[in-house]
Formats: structure tokens, sequence, C-alpha cells
């Protein structure tokens, strides 16, 4: 069981790298958006891994617990509970981005808009 | 305690509580030059205060306030030190001046009744950097850059045309990963001492020295950052959002966004890592300086053969952001002023230089080199403001540049042998900076004129005083530089107070 | 038994993050970011973040997946194969960064190590002081609300942010700022023809609201607070619209009260932290709002969630109706 001690952290090197995958190499804008936000999960999984403590309970800390409940530690919830919202806020501005870019060029595939502006300028 | 002492106790917090609950309240009005003139104001208060906390931190006041009286570091605390003061006095005066200024501008290319929300999401800007600027906690750093950082794609977005949308696109792609980088870096942090706060992270970190989690999280926030910074190669994404944004937020954005997380990357670099991972400063030079050299050399390089004018003075910042991490690079006092002076003398130059580009724009839609020829003959005052600045940037003696960039290379020289590598490509970049200065001055002032330009008239006169108060303070701080220079002395004093050497 | 099950969920998360990544069906990729996110959900959950679960589940699961179903329907349904330039070297490079930070994971402490730092320095403190200081029950709305409140209204902010920033961003070129009820035609899509969606959904909308004004009044005693119940409330205002059709959805909740929300419960943050500060103490020091320190703490924690909770239903619903009301070109 000690191997797993550990595996949290791989997973969310493996996420990070998936997303930033994503974001290199697909051309159409929703997919990189999406890689954009399995990229900011990775950040989740790891700081609430931070918070697990052996033998803890989430911390609520009501009058008709045991003496000695462990508790996990509340800090990275709060920080991730933040950085949930920010992640939803960056999605929602950039999907707007992305409505208004078929608008006014007819895709939303990047290698195509580059060819577009081409003729513009 | 009287009303006074009251007020004065809360004024880290009024900084930046300021703009930021005058949002709403912005955001609300319906009648667009109310809100402009309520966004001025409160920009203006903004700067009024940034003045007093630097007026006391000068005759020997210390900053610190704990947000809902909960101590460090188990609330949030706000710090502001002589870096912070001098890079508060940029952002609120940036603002300050380009709100000014912008009502013309902004009237003719925003429909009257999405201007409101434009002023809104301005102060979000304007707050969320001041955020940055006074937070003494990593994780809050984190926040308010992300507030600055939507804001700043918003403004961006603004824009005149289609490639204003791919531009900022790119900007949040690119955006989000380097804030992301910087969460992650904070959170290896956290890890290995289980804290936020900056100033006893650097205390616990060195109990955890040398450790795999620290050297990760030194790359993670150093690339996050140099990524918002636009530090050459990670400068892709700023070219196009500054050619592509309205031209007053293009100098708003020039003359600070940058800065300030070039702000945030020196304070992790020197305050945090310095000890906890051995030979720190010779990695953190090893790696920023060829860099910064490279940056130097290519942004000027990029801006002799460019067109677009915007276009060409973004590829100028990007060589200037290679100034200031090279006077950071070299790890002296000298070096780091230096640094941090010419954060705010760049700050006043490219902030003259894009104003005076703002006033072309109130006239003319196009602005290519190539269908610029003899409109200064058009534009006297405005053109001439932009040469003053151009000197500036160039580094002639009397003006602002020249301070900045003596002190570089009083800095290499300290070095020794190796210094003269420096000192070449300061000397190099800066020859680079008068042909694409002179290249501009010829074609406007001098060329065939071109059809484009053949019925424009002069800018409006208010833009102009502004863009010429601009062109003084270039002026007077270049015959004058004690203030900048003293918090920027002390700024590299309190970054090597913790330097091993 | 826990960690087993939190190994295979944690695979099947791999497993599905490449799933998305090589989908070339944008709707396809689009539920499986939202299982994607359930899995995220249950993941935390077992990590003993209720809350943040409650909210991924909400925020990642739900309103993001609506809202980018919502933008698909404004632009492309597939993505379109191309073979980006120097594949394999930013790949090299990719696998060479993976096995650098697998590298650098070897001194992280181990998961649920007591010992480790993050255990000793600040969060006993909180879990200690807590009972003693703030008297409510969850120590994450207590963090949350006092000891970090500064980072909340910074978040409230950014979530303000995005709904200013989407109503600039599509009000480009039209004359409205918010949606006009009576200019969309009637025909958006909606599941009224459907006879099964219609009914659960029209059945479970009011409860999922109800839930939603029990974990924005719980949240100090048991998971929850603004941000979740502010995503509840816009996911049954949004289950409502889908069913019925968007104009009447703008007709239950009009857009300029939306908008009014958004903004009120900023400045309801906001004015709580300026009145402890006429009242002589720091910005978003509660406790000097009574006489009692401990019932200061509870009022102002009851205000700024209530501030959080209406600036998150505004934005969310202003956003998702800034998508659902356009008309697609």
């Amino acid at each position: 069981m000690e191997i797993l001690g550990l595996f949290n952290y791989w997973v969310f090197v493996l996420l990070l790298m998936t997303g930033l995958f994503a974001i290199i190499h697909k051309s159409n804008l929703i997919k990189k958006l999406i890689g954009l936000s399995i990229f900011q999960s990775a950040v989740f999984l790891f700081y609430v891994t931070l918070d697990k403590i052996d033998e803890g309970t989430a911390p609520i800390i009501r009058d008709t617990d045991l003496v000695d409940q462990i508790y996990a530690n509340p800090l990275p919830q709060v920080l991730i509970l933040t950085a949930i919202v920010v992640g939803i806020a960056t999605t929602a501005l950039a999907l707007a981005v992305i409505v208004r870019i078929k608008e006014e060029y007819g895709t939303i595939e990047e290698s195509e808009m580059r060819e577009l502006d081409r003729y513009l300028s | 305690m009287t009303l006074d002492e009251a007020i004065y106790n809360q004024l880290p917090a009024l900084q930046v509580i300021v703009p930021l609950i005058a949002v709403p309240l912005v955001a609300m009005m319906r009648a667009r030059h109310l809100a402009w003139l309520a966004c001025t104001l409160t920009s203006l208060l903004s700067f009024g205060i940034a003045v007093v906390i630097t007026t006391e931190l000068l005759a020997g006041a210390t900053w610190q306030y704990a947000m809902g009286a909960w101590p460090a570091p188990m609330g949030i605390e706000l710090r502001i030190d002589s870096f912070s003061a001098l890079l508060l006095l940029i952002v609120t005066g940036a603002s300050t001046l380009m709100l000014l200024a912008a009502r013309v501008p902004i009237a003719a290319q925003i429909q009257s009744i999405r201007q409101p929300l434009f002023y809104a999401v301005w102060l979000l800007t304007l707050g969320g950097l001041i955020g940055i600027l006074v937070s003494g906690d990593a994780f809050n750093i984190f926040v308010f850059m992300e507030i600055s950082s939507l804001a700043t794609y918003v403004l961006v977005a603004a824009g005149r045309d289609r490639r204003a949308l791919a531009a900022v696109f790119t900007y949040i792609v690119m955006g989000t990963i380097g804030a992301t980088f910087y969460l992650v870096g904070v959170g290896l942090i956290y890890m290995m001492t289980g804290t936020l706060n900056l100033a006893d992270m650097g205390v616990r970190l060195e109990q955890v020295a040398d450790s795999r989690p620290v050297m990760a999280a030194a790359a993670f926030i150093t690339v996050g950052l140099a990524l918002k910074a636009a530090l050459f190669p990670l400068h892709i994404w700023l070219p196009n959002a500054y050619t592509r944004a309205p031209h007053i937020v293009t100098a708003f954005l020039a003359a600070c966004s940058t800065k300030v997380a070039i702000y945030v990357l020196l304070r992790f670099d020197f305050l945090i890592f310095q000890e906890s991972i051995p030979n720190h400063a010779l990695h953190f030079a090893g790696l920023l300086l060829p860099l910064a050299l490279a940056a130097m050399i290519v942004g000027s390089w990029v801006a002799m053969f460019e067109d677009n004018l915007k276009r060409l003075l973004a590829y100028s910042s990007i060589a200037q952001v290679g100034y200031i991490l090279l006077g950071a690079g070299l790890i002296s006092t000298t070096g780091l002023s230096a640094a941090v002076l010419h954060m705010f003398n760049h700050a006043l130059i490219k902030g003259v230089l894009f104003l005076a580009v703002a006033c072309l724009g109130v006239r003319l839609v196009q602005l290519r080199l190539s269908e610029l020829g003899g409109v200064a003959r058009h534009m006297p005052w405005t053109m001439s403001a932009f040469a003053a600045a151009g000197l500036s940037l160039i580094g002639v003696p009397g003006t602002a540049g020249f301070v900045s960039k003596w002190q570089l290379i009083v800095a290499a020289l300290e070095v020794g042998p190796w210094g003269l590598v420096p000192i070449i490509a300061i000397v190099t970049s800066s020859l680079m900076a008068v042909v694409y200065i002179w290249r501009i001055v010829e074609t406007t002032w001098f060329a065939h004129a071109s059809t484009a330009v053949a019925s424009v008239r002069e800018a409006p006169s208010w833009m102009l005083v502004l863009v010429w108060l601009g062109v003084a303070a270039n002026v007077y701080f270049g015959l004058q530089p004690q203030l900048p220079l003293t918090l920027a002395t002390g700024a590299a004093e309190l970054l090597l107070e913790s330097c091993c050497d | 038994m826990t960690l087993v099950f939190g190994t295979f969920l944690l695979s099947m998360m791999v497993l599905v993050a490449i799933a998305i990544v090589r989908e070339h069906n944008l709707f396809v990729a689009v539920m499986l970011s939202a299982i994607f996110s359930l899995l995220m959900a249950t993941n935390l959950f077992l990590l003993d973040a209720a809350d943040v679960a409650l909210t991924e589940a909400a925020i990642g699961a739900g309103i993001s997946t609506v809202l980018a179903l919502g933008a698909l329907a404004l632009t492309a349904e597939a993505e379109q194969r191309h073979r980006p330039k120097y594949r394999w070297l930013s790949i090299a490079i990719m696998v060479l960064a993976l096995v650098a930070l697998l590298y650098s994971t070897q001194d992280n402490p181990r998961i649920g190590d007591p010992e480790a730092p993050v255990h000793q320095h600040v969060a006993p403190w909180y879990l200690e002081q807590t009972p003693i200081l703030i008297d409510i029950p969850n120590v994450v709305t207590a963090v949350l609300g006092s000891f970090r409140g500064y980072d909340t209204f910074g978040e409230v902010l950014v979530i303000l942010t995005a709904g200013i920033g989407v109503l600039f961003l599509l009000s480009a070129g039209r004359n409205d700022l918010l949606p006009n009820p009576r200019r969309i035609p009637d025909n958006t899509i909606r599941l009224r023809q459907h006879t099964i969606p219609h009914v659960i959904g029209k059945l479970l909308a009011p409860f999922i609201i109800l839930f939603g004004l029990y974990v924005q009044f719980h949240g100090e005693y048991g998971p929850g607070g603004g941000f979740q119940a502010g995503a509840l409330i816009a996911a049954g205002v949004i289950l409502y619209g889908l069913v019925e059709g968007e104009r009447p959805s703008l007709a239950l909740v009009p857009p300029n009260l939306l908008y009014g929300l958004s903004l009120g419960g900023v400045l309801l943050y906001g004015g709580v932290g300026i009145a402890s500060m006429l009242l002589g103490g720091n910005f978003l020091d509660y406790s000097v709002l009574m006489t009692d320190p401990i019932a200061g703490q509870h009022w102002g924690l009851l205000l700024i969630e209530l501030g959080v909770g209406m600036t998150v239903t505004g934005v969310l619903l202003s956003i998702y109706h800034a998508f659902a009301a356009r008309d697609p070109h």
C-alpha cells in the first residue's frame, strides 16, 4: 500500500499533461478550452489530496463527535472552492469569446481563422 | 483615536477596496458620461491614496494590515513596502492618466449602452492589480491575479475588429496556464510548509531547504510568472493582444500589467526561494540572463521591421522586459535598483508612446507606418510628443530612459569583464531603438504624404494636454530621479536582504 | 477499501481525460467532461472534502456542461481533423516534463500522513479555534467566510468579472445589454415534446431550488454555503428553462433582476466589510458588528454568504441566458 501513497500525485501530473496536450495540439477552440479545464481540474485534485489525514473525517465539528476525532485540513478545501469558481469564470468568458469568434469568422478552428486573417491584411 | 487616525490605519485596505466597491456602482449606471466620471474619480482617489502611502513610507512608516483582524499567517495580511509602493504609483497613475484621456476614444469605439460595463471592467483590472501589489499572501495574490487577468481579457476583447477576439483567446489560454502554474507552485510550497503567508513561507522553507518539491515549486512559479510577464520566448500572446486592444487599453496595459507579474516573480525568487534552494541566485541568473539578453535583441530586431505601429511598440515592450530582468539577473543592489527603476521609467515611456498612438487613433483607423506618411504635418503636437517619448525610450540624457539605462550599465560594470556582454546588448538594443524610432519619425514627418492622412486634424486638445503632461514627467524624472530612485534602491535592498552574499 | 476504490476512480479519470482529448465529436467530448467532473467530485468526497465535492458536482458537472452545450449550439458540433506541425517534438518535450514531474513527486509526503507539514502549522489552529472564536460546526465555512474572508471577497469579484465580461462581449453590435424576452423566438430548444424528461424535469426543478436554499442557510452546520447554493439555485432555474423554453424562464426571473442580484451580492459583501470598518474594526472584521464578537461573526457570515449566493446565482443565470437567448446566425 506504500506505493499507492503517491498515486494521487501521479494522477495529478498525468491529468496536467493531458490537459496541456489538448491545449497545444488541438486546433478547435472548444477542444482547447476543454483541455484547459482538465488542466485546471488537475490542480483541484492536487490541493485536496493535501487535506487528507489518516483516520480523519470532513472538518465539520459536531457536539456528538468523539473527543479525539481527527479532522481533515480545511484550508486546501477553501482554496479549491475559490479555484473552482475561478475555473468556471474563465470557462464562461472563453466560451463567450468563442461564440463571438464563430459569428465573426464563421469557424472555430484556429488554423482556418489564421487563413482568413491572412486575406484580411 | 481621531477620525484622521482611523482613516490612516485603514489606508492599505482602502487602497484596494475603493476601486472594487465602486465596480457594482459603476456597472449600475446607465449614463455613459456619469460612468466615465465615477470611474475616473475612483482611479484618482486610488492614486491619491497611493501617494499618501508612499509619502508616509518615505517618512519611515511601515504598512501592515490584518484583513478581518485575524493575525497572519492565519488570516490574510496586506503589506506595503517601497517595492510595492513604487508599483502602486505606476498602476494607479497610469490608470488615472489613461482614464482622463479615455472618454473621447472610447465613446467613438464602444456603443453607449456598453460603456458603463467597460468602465466597471476597467476598475476591476485596476483593483486586481492593486490587490496583487498590496497582498502578503501567496494564494490571495492568485485570486487578485485572476480578477485582473479576466478583466484584462474583456478590455482587450473590446478592440475594433475580429482579430481582437482571436488575440484574446490566445491570451486567455496562455494567461490561465501561467496562473495555474503559479497555483501549482504555491500548492507545492504549502505542501512543504503548511503556510500561505509570504513572510512565513520564507522562514519555514529554510527548514525543508533543498528538497525536490521546493525545486519543482520554483520551476512552476518562475515559468508561470514569466509567461504572465511575457518574457521571451513566452511572449507570443503579447503582440497581438496589445495590437488589437482599444488604444487606451493598450496604453494602460503596456504601462503596468507585465510589470506586476515581474514584481511577483522577483518577490518569490529573491525573498522565498533564495534561502531554500542552494545556489538559487546562480540558477536564477543562469536561466534569466540569456533569456533577458535574447529578449532585448530579438524584440528590438523585430520592431525594426514591423509596419504596424502598435505591434512595433509591443515588440519594443518585449525588449524592455528583457532590460528589467537583465538588471534583476545581475543579483546586486545596483542591478536590482536599476531593474526596479526601469519598471517605473518604462511605464512612463510606453504610457506616453501609446497615449500618442491613441491620439492618432482618434483621427485614423489604420495605424500602419506605410499609410502614415506625412501625418505629423497634420498632427504636429501628437507626433512631437511621440518623438520626445521616443528619445526617452532610446535613452537620451535628460530623459527618464537615460537614468535607468545608465544605472544598468553601471551595474553591469560592477560584475567585471563578463559585464561587457550585457553592456554590448544594452548598446545594441538601444541603437536598434534609434532605428525604429527614427523610422517612425522620418515617415510621419518627412515622407511623401499618403492619401489616408490628407484630411486629418490634430487630436483633441484635452488629450494633447495629457500626452504632454506625460512627456513633462519623462523629462522631470530624467532630471530629478530622486523619488523613484529612493524607492527602487529601497526595493533592491529589501529583495537582497536575505541573499547569501 | 476506500484506497482501492479511490485508486480505481482516479484511474478512470485519467482514461476519461484521454478519451475526451481523442474524441472528435464535440457534443460527446462535453458529455465526457461532465462525467470527468462527476468522477472528480466523487474523488474529492473520498478525500474528506465534502464542500468541494458538492461544488465540483454542481459547477463542474452541472453548470459548465450546460454553458458548453449552449455554446456548442451556437458554434459547431464536430472538430475538424488536423495535423499540428512539430507534433512529435512537442510530444517528446511533454513526455520529458511528465517524467521530471513524476520524479519530483517522490519526496512528497505520503497521502494522509499525519506528520506532513500541512497538518502542523495553520490547520490545527483553525480546527481548535473555530469552535471558540466563531462557534460554528463547519470549519470550512469559518475559514472561507471569516479567516480568509478577503479571498472570498476576491472570488465573488472574479465571478462578477465573468458575468459583466460575458454580457459585455455578447452585446457587441446589439442594442440590448441583457436578453430581451420579447425578442426571443418561441422555437428555442426545449423538452416539452418529450414527455418523460418534461415531467421529471418539472418535478425536479423546485426541489433543486429548495435544496439550494437549504444549502445557503445551513452552510454553517453542514457542507455548503453561498457558492454551492448559488450554483444549485441556478441549476434549478436552468432546468426549468430547458424544460419550458427560454421565454417562460426569462419571464420567471427577469434579466434585470439577475443583473441586480449579481451587483447587489458584491455590494452586500463589501458593505459588511465597510460596516466593520465604520464600527472601528478592520475590513471584514465581523466581531465588531455586534457587542458579542461571536454573534457578530455569525451575522457577518450569514450576510456575506448571502452576498455570495446572490452574486453566484445572478451571474451564472445571466451567463446562461446570454447563451441560451442568442439566436444562432
